[in-house]
């Protein structure tokens, strides 16, 4: 794997994805230290051959089930408890505009 | 360490006259009100009247003779790293976002702690969401006991703080992803029992990292670091990582233990001298050995920060700024501002940093080289501590490079040079590897160094009997 370019633009990119908007400040702060964690860290992965299989977990986990048995949830009450009142209307949750 | 000081002890005397647990946890909440008031910063904002409420419900446990009477915590307050649910009390994380968020719910180790008769105290200040190793990362960032213009270490560095900062009898429940159990507690004298990975459920745990994080006991002592990690161990069928096995508070046996030399290298020179003096006196109890982890010292830094960061990323994209914690006004606003405004004003510099990383590290183009590339080093970094342990039973080393290093010192050092202190601790952490950091001695200027032992999965008996050992 090539040497990543960390540019600016890049993480623009990124922190778009990610949903936050970083203000000129905090994007001056960020490139060079997210350029040398990448450079000096991400990518010593390179290094190393890896043909192992990829541990997701430290321990074995397997796939685990339970039976499909409904179970009581929550009230609408106790679901909206921790809902700021000004978003809450008749029993609902308002939400931004999606359209 | 004698058998007074510890929380056995107590929890027998307390079943014999209900007024010592009053006593006791009257004295613990006015430490805990003047570490307020002296802006120590150990413990979130604290609910006088929530414990109050227990203390009274307790009493009619004494009253009834009922379960949580012959509890294996029976009276003992315990505080929580804010990251862990507790019905009712502000659970945040340590982070602006969560502010105002009441889980309706306790996590399963607080249903374990208080069947066990044990009284909910409050939560600890952390680093938001775990992101760091000083618990400087957050609004109240809790001083070292020992200098108070010395951090605590993190991310538990109010559980840390304040184990250290009580006289009275009081417990710990900790969270450690990259080491932030051990380095606390090795900046503040205490013992610090991070579990196996699976061995304690982390259902009510607010996720920094799904595959790395533990919860596990900060306590005084090893005896009751112990006995918190067996109440709040085992299986839980809310985590589907959950493991069929619990910790059992019994000996483990140790025969032969080895120094990681190259996890001693960089270290301080005071630090590798207290430790290495008080693994000498080790010398009569066990064979004392060295071993070399070359492919951990190289890669395991790089692998961790890629795959925390990675979890991490997916994990902090619920929030929001919907249904729980800061919220807004969503007048004349698309999701996607709506959404970005929020984080944008809420998280700290080290999340949004973290946040990028780990969504730079999954990104199509780079997914390959670095999260799946990561995932297949720690298979490797796992098998290279799994060949150590076939020769010994415990690995130790220094559990950080240096003494709490002072406030002013941390704000100088680069992202990079802060992620470099977990040099240690991180390897065990991302093996999974149940570890103990224990006192070793002091520098000469009385600060704490921790002395860590590493054992393997699910062999967190050899690490009680090692700590105690330690100790004595």
């Amino acid at each position: 794997m090539s040497k990543v370019e960390v540019t600016k633009e890049l993480i623009q990119k990124v922190a778009k994805n990610a949903r936050l908007s970083l203000t000129d400040e905090e994007l001056e702060k960020f490139v060079p230290q997210i350029q040398e964690i990448i450079v000096d860290s991400f990518s010593k992965l390179d290094e190393v051959e890896a043909k192992e299989e990829p541990s997701f977990q430290p321990v074995s986990v397997s796939n685990r089930f339970r039976a499909d048995k409904p179970k009581a949830g929550l009230t609408q009450e106790e679901a909206l408890s921790n809902v700021d009142k000004k978003l809450r209307q008749d029993g609902y949750l308002k939400g931004p505009k999606v359209l | 360490m004698k058998r007074e000081e510890t929380i056995t002890f107590f929890v027998e005397e307390a079943r014999k006259d209900f007024s010592i647990v009053e006593k006791n946890l009257a004295s613990i909440m006015q430490e805990a009100k003047v570490s307020e008031v002296k802006k120590l910063n150990y413990i979130e904002e604290f609910d006088a009247q929530n414990v109050v409420r227990q203390l009274v419900e307790l009493k009619k446990s004494f009253a009834a003779k009922d379960s949580k009477y012959y509890g294996k915590l029976f009276g003992v307050p315990i505080t929580v790293k804010d990251a862990i649910c507790v019905r009712g009390l502000e659970s945040k994380a340590g982070s602006k976002i969560l502010k105002g968020y009441k889980p309706l719910f306790d996590a399963t180790v607080i249903e374990h702690a208080r069947n066990e008769g044990a009284i909910i105290l409050a939560k600890t200040t952390q680093d938001e969401f775990g992101f760091g190793t000083f618990a400087t990362n957050t609004i109240k960032v809790p001083k070292n006991p020992f200098d108070n213009s010395r951090s605590c270490g993190g991310s538990s560095g109010g559980a840390a703080g304040f184990t250290a900062f009580t006289k009275n009898y009081h417990l710990a429940i900790g969270e450690s992803t990259g080491g932030s159990i051990a380095c606390p507690a090795s900046f503040c004298g205490c013992v610090g029992l991070t579990p196996t990975y699976g061995v304690v459920s982390r259902f009510g745990l607010i996720d920094y990292a799904n595959s790395l994080d533990k919860i596990g006991a900060i306590a005084k002592n090893a005896e009751d670091a112990a006995l918190l990690l067996e109440v709040i161990s085992g299986y839980d069928e809310r985590d589907s990582t959950s493991l069929k096995n619990g910790f059992v508070k019994e000996e483990g046996e140790i025969k032969r233990v080895a120094i990681i030399k190259d996890f001693f290298e960089p270290c301080d020179e005071e630090v590798k001298k207290v430790v290495k003096k008080k693994i000498e006196e080790l010398k009569k109890f066990y064979a004392v050995e060295e071993v070399s982890l070359p492919l951990n010292v190289k890669y395991s830094l790089a692998a961790y920060y890629v795959i925390a960061t990675c979890e991490a990323s997916t994990n902090l994209a619920k929030l929001s700024g919907l249904r729980y914690g800061v919220q807004g006004s969503v007048e004349g606003k698309h999701f996607d501002e709506y959404f970005s405004e929020i984080r944008s004003k809420e998280f700290g510099a080290e999340a949004k940093r973290r946040i990028i990383l780990g969504t730079f590290a999954r990104m199509s183009g780079y997914r390959d080289a670095y999260y799946l590339k990561a995932m297949r080093v720690r298979t490797k970094l796992i098998n290279e501590f799994n060949e150590a342990f076939k020769k010994y039973d415990l690995l130790l080393c220094p559990t950080m490079p240096t003494v709490a290093p002072r406030f002013d010192e941390i704000e100088k050092l680069t992202p990079m040079q802060n992620f470099a202190m977990d040099l240690c601790t991180v390897p065990a952490n991302l093996a999974g590897l149940p570890h103990v950091s224990v006192n070793a001695g002091f520098s000469k200027n009385n600060l704490p160094i921790g002395l860590m032992a590493i054992a393997p999965h699910l062999e967190e008996k050899r690490l009680y009997s090692f700590a105690r050992v330690v100790e004595a």
